[in-house]
């Protein structure tokens, strides 16, 4: 498509929109993509950059990583960091589903050692993890009891047999936001999501076995820090969020915001879907301790699955999960909003960063790292479509442009009634298997719409964020069976 | 059928527009092309479970918007899946209000052609509009 003509290139990787370009920007919006990428950026991610641009408190920039596309009130990928004094605290900066993320966990099998197990493999995951349309956890907890896993996390996972120590240490902010307040949810979100714990959900959701062959690692040294140290390792790769619980929170006050926005506080509606609140009202602080509680769900979700997932591999291997080596290598929320510091105009100071469908990328020696990441920088989880494979990536110390932020993954082309188009489920199962992947999937309309060609080329997109100083290539992972939604 | 799905509007998710000569044949239709979305056969979908449920809203618009959050709840928390059967509506001096009778059953993957979840009804270009013929609705739903 003809890119808006005011689009200027600032570098090979940074393209912006100046304030001029529509009335009400306070900040220009920059598209962090190489020139291929950002010439096939939908219209709608230009429209949506600069209307986030025009929110109350915004700093520096308003940002669209790589894999951006047209989301509800801000692009997927886009970043933006507030004034927590004076800014502003939008739902539609964080996404539905709150706190989508990714998981990837080692194993010291290798692929000759799984390729032989590999449908019982997968049939056992299928069995084990629920997933699919309103499909419930094997976790039996009361509803009261799910106001703990929402204040505490994957902290609750420790303290019920669910994690290992270090899991927590693995995971971003060890797994439990602070200032969850299960006070701040509705009972129909509670409700909704109460005993989805342990549930990939749909869509896009998915837990993939991967091998990291000696070819497909880019940099050995990160590679084996990360724990890559076998040739054709297996790895597990997982990716599902809050599921109806974090949904349930985000419509709950997106209304709530729309109705207190214009009236209350004077903000104007550029779109429906970006309704804020001011970061420092009641609203807002209700809103962002809500948040939270479905950050620490999708947290416990995704640390159920793993517990699963490891029982599994112990089940099939005869070998216990610690004799397999199953260690986290790292959790990454790809939809949140966070305090974090960062030098602002030359000063460091406390932001409201929103993420969504981009991941944190911590360079080496930050703050907030486990300390044997401190020298690597934070691992970086960039998935792909379940046929191109993923990423395993690298913070950089390069990445203050975006607050230590980059893509999440792949990013979609393609409509999903556009790639059923393509063929059917079933046949894309028998393609996929002939080429060494082995799919299992509740819903065969679910696995036509998640075709490869559906989505960008992965390899384009973590280029990009490289050449961007977002993040550094350590490794791809290439699928060989996978669980669908 | 008074539903079709949009392609060129939501990349990663779906859109559909729904028709009707009156507001309830156009709620009716929204609520099945949003059940279509989740399963292939909303025909086959048997009149097992009634549940009624009430709603208001300032706006008509969002007063479908509820309907269709509210149905979208029921599939997670009683996990049904539903069709509208009837609807009463009445408007007094503020308010829109909507009193639902849905008919459906419950999830089974064993018989229901189930395709993809639903996470949100969104905002994202929705309507409700009178036109020349009746009532359309432009719904774009998160997945």
């Amino acid at each position: 498509m003809a890119l808006p003509p005011s689009l200027k290139k600032v570098s090979d990787t940074i393209w912006e929109l100046p304030v001029s370009y529509k009335p009400g920007m306070l900040v220009p919006a920059r598209i962090i993509a190489t020139e291929k990428l950002v010439r096939v950026m939908d219209a709608g991610v230009f429209d949506q950059v600069t209307n986030v641009a025009c929110l109350p408190g915004i700093i520096n920039h308003a940002y669209c990583m790589p894999d951006g596309h047209w989301g509800y009130g801000f692009p997927i990928g886009g970043v933006a960091a507030m004034d927590p004094q004076h800014g502003v605290i939008s739902p539609g900066g964080i996404g539905f589903d709150i706190n989508c993320g990714m998981r990837l966990v080692l194993t010291n099998l290798t692929l000759e050692e799984v390729q032989p197990h590999i449908h019982r493999l997968v049939d056992a995951l299928f069995y084990r993890i629920p997933t699919g349309v309103g499909c419930t956890g094997f976790v039996r907890c009361s509803q009261s009891e799910f106001g703990d896993i929402l204040e505490q996390g994957s902290l609750w996972c420790l303290r019920n047999g669910y994690a290992w120590p270090e899991d927590l240490e693995m995971t971003e902010e060890g797994g439990c936001f602070s200032g969850a307040d299960a006070a701040k949810v509705s009972n129909k979100a509670v409700e909704r999501g109460y005993d989805q714990i342990g549930t990939l959900g749909s869509g896009n959701h998915y837990c993939e076995i991967q091998v990291v062959r000696p070819e497909n690692i880019v940099d050995e040294r990160l590679g084996r820090a990360f724990g890559l140290t076998i040739p054709n390792q297996i790895v597990i790769m997982f990716h599902c969020g809050s599921r109806g619980f974090g949904h349930q929170v985000a419509t709950d006050y997106l209304q709530l915001f729309l109705s207190v926005m214009e009236r209350k506080y004077g903000l104007k509606k550029l779109d429906r879907e970006l309704s804020c609140a001011p970061f420092n009202s009641p609203e807002g602080q209700d809103y962002f301790a809500a948040m939270k509680c479905a950050v620490n769900m999708a947290f416990a979700n995704r640390q159920v699955i793993l517990h699963r997932i490891r029982e599994v591999f112990s089940s099939i291997f005869h070998k216990s999960p610690e004799e397999l080596g199953m260690k986290m290598v790292y959790d990454v929320a790809h939809n949140t909003a966070k305090i974090e510091r960062h030098m602002v105009h030359g000063k460091k100071k406390e932001v409201l960063l929103h993420r969504k469908g981009s991941t944190r990328a911590f360079g080496p020696g930050m703050e907030g790292l486990p300390a044997c990441y401190r020298e690597t920088g934070q691992p970086v989880i960039i998935g792909g479509s379940m046929e191109t494979g993923s990423y395993l990536l690298a913070g950089m110390e390069t990445g203050a442009e975006t607050f230590y932020s980059t893509a999440h993954g792949s990013g979609r082309t393609m409509s999903r009634h556009q790639a059923k188009k393509l063929g059917r489920g079933q046949k894309l199962q028998r393609d996929m298997e002939e080429r060494g992947i082995y799919v299992r999937t509740d819903s065969w309309g679910g696995l036509a719409e998640e075709a490869g060609a559906a989505y960008k080329d992965i390899d384009e997109v973590v280029e990009a964020t490289e050449l961007a100083g977002l993040s550094k290539r350590v490794a791809r992972l290439v699928p060989i069976g996978n669980i669908k939604g | 059928m008074p539903y079709r799905y949009l392609e060129e509007i939501a990349t990663a998710d779906t859109a559909f527009e729904a028709t009707g000569s009156t507001l309830e044949e156009v709620f009716t239709a929204a609520a099945d092309a949003l059940l279509n979305t989740m399963t292939a056969d909303v025909t086959g979908i048997a009149p097992e479970e009634t549940t009624t449920f009430e709603t208001h809203n300032a706006e008509l618009d969002l007063l479908l918007f509820d309907v269709l959050n509210e149905l979208v709840f029921l599939k997670d928390a009683k996990r049904l899946l539903l069709r509208i059967q009837s609807i009463a509506f009445s408007h007094d001096k503020e308010m829109y209000r909507a009193k639902i009778t849905a008919r459906g059953e419950r999830i089974d993957p064993a018989r229901h052609r189930l395709l993809v979840d639903v996470k949100a009804v969104t905002l994202h270009r929705f309507s409700l509009e009178e036109t020349e013929h009746g009532w359309k609705a432009c719904v774009v739903l998160d997945i």
